[in-house]
């Protein structure tokens, strides 16, 4: 009876062990649906949208200019934020909006990207806080789940290229 | 004949099992739990390396211990180098956010830890790539806390988080 149950036990917190392993390998490496929260990425993404981020092409170095990335955020660990890579390294960038008359550039430096929101006028990204390393980038979105009317691969940048001088 | 290939059948089917036990087991428990490395180059000198190029130490890398992002001043941690992504370094914590540290050879004499960063540097002033080069750095970049060396034998210890007296912040956040 107690051996029966005993073994019962250990089987259940086997199981678990095990599924919470294979979990956390694929969140990890292989990709998970998130959603998204706040309004810096919109049209593109709306708030409460729900996403498929691949967390592969962060580990074969696939991120490209136009990309939309799951990073870390470089003032608090804890908190993620969702963006779009503008530049990367050795990329020449406004680092003010255009719209103002002195413009300034700086140089993405080596290992960084230079990440903005889709919603210019209220997101908090590279403009103020400047590139971010590489390291922080956690995964790459590209397709939506929910709404169901938004269903499918993700839209390139309503801003059009304002970056690149190269 | 029949036998045999039931023998082998049995045999691929345990040995899918366990390879679908063992695999994630072991990448998550290295991932979140623990893990050992081998420290390369001279940044660390004398904490780690101490013989130059003939030795390199090997150490033990503890995940659990910042799983929150909490490091302590004097801390030996490793961290995905902001320069390099595919590459960790091995420093030691000289200040947290808020402090003010006095740098050496960095372009501001003063520099102001920001909010959700750290300064490392390493214990080799001058044969380190550090945030004397790089300014401060990220705490989602933070991988681990070295606490051990566990090879060469003779060398086995515990590291100790001490903060050298001259690199203290010349204003600590708490103040």
């Amino acid at each position: 009876m107690l051996r029966g149950i005993l073994g019962k036990t250990f089987r259940l917190v086997g199981y678990t062990i095990q599924y919470g392993c294979i979990a956390h390998c694929a969140f990890e490496y292989v990709g998970g649906v998130v959603m998204c929260s706040g309004p810096s990425m919109e049209p593109t993404i709306q708030n409460s949208d729900i996403v498929f981020a691949e967390n592969l092409s962060r580990h074969f170095h696939g991120i490209q200019r136009g990309d939309i990335v799951i990073a870390k955020s470089p003032s608090d660990p804890k908190s993620n934020i969702c963006k779009r890579v503008i530049g990367l390294e050795g990329d020449k960038m406004l680092t003010k909006s255009p719209s103002e008359f002195f413009k300034s550039h700086s140089y993405v430096p080596t290992g960084h990207v230079w990440l903005e929101g889709d919603n210019l006028q209220n997101s908090t990204d590279s403009r103020y806080y400047g590139p971010i390393p590489y390291g922080l980038i956690r995964g790459r979105i590209f397709f939506k789940i929910w709404p169901l009317s938004d269903f499918g691969f993700l839209r390139g940048s309503p801003n059009g290229h304002r970056s690149s001088d190269e | 004949m029949a036998q045999s290939q039931g023998w082998v059948k049995r045999y691929v089917k345990a040995f899918c099992k366990g390879f679908f036990v063992a695999v994630p087991v072991a990448v998550t428990f290295l991932d979140r739990v623990a893990c050992v490395a081998r420290v390369e180059g001279a940044s660390m000198q004398p904490s780690l390396n101490p013989g130059g190029s003939q030795s390199s130490d090997v150490v033990l890398l503890n995940h659990w211990k910042v799983r929150n992002f909490e490091v302590q001043r004097g801390d030996i941690v490793s961290l995905v180098s902001p320069k390099n992504p595919g590459q960790k370094i091995i420093k030691r914590v000289i200040a947290l956010e808020g402090d003010i540290v006095k740098t050496i050879g960095h372009k501001n004499r003063y520099v102001k830890v920001p909010r959700g960063h750290i300064w490392v540097e390493g214990d080799h002033h001058g044969h380190s790539f550090d945030s004397n080069a790089f300014g401060p750095v990220s705490l989602g970049l933070l991988h681990a806390h070295a606490t051990h060396i566990l090879w060469p034998p003779e060398r086995w210890q515990k590291l100790e988080s001490v903060l050298p007296p001259e690199r203290l912040p010349v204003q600590s956040a708490e103040e």
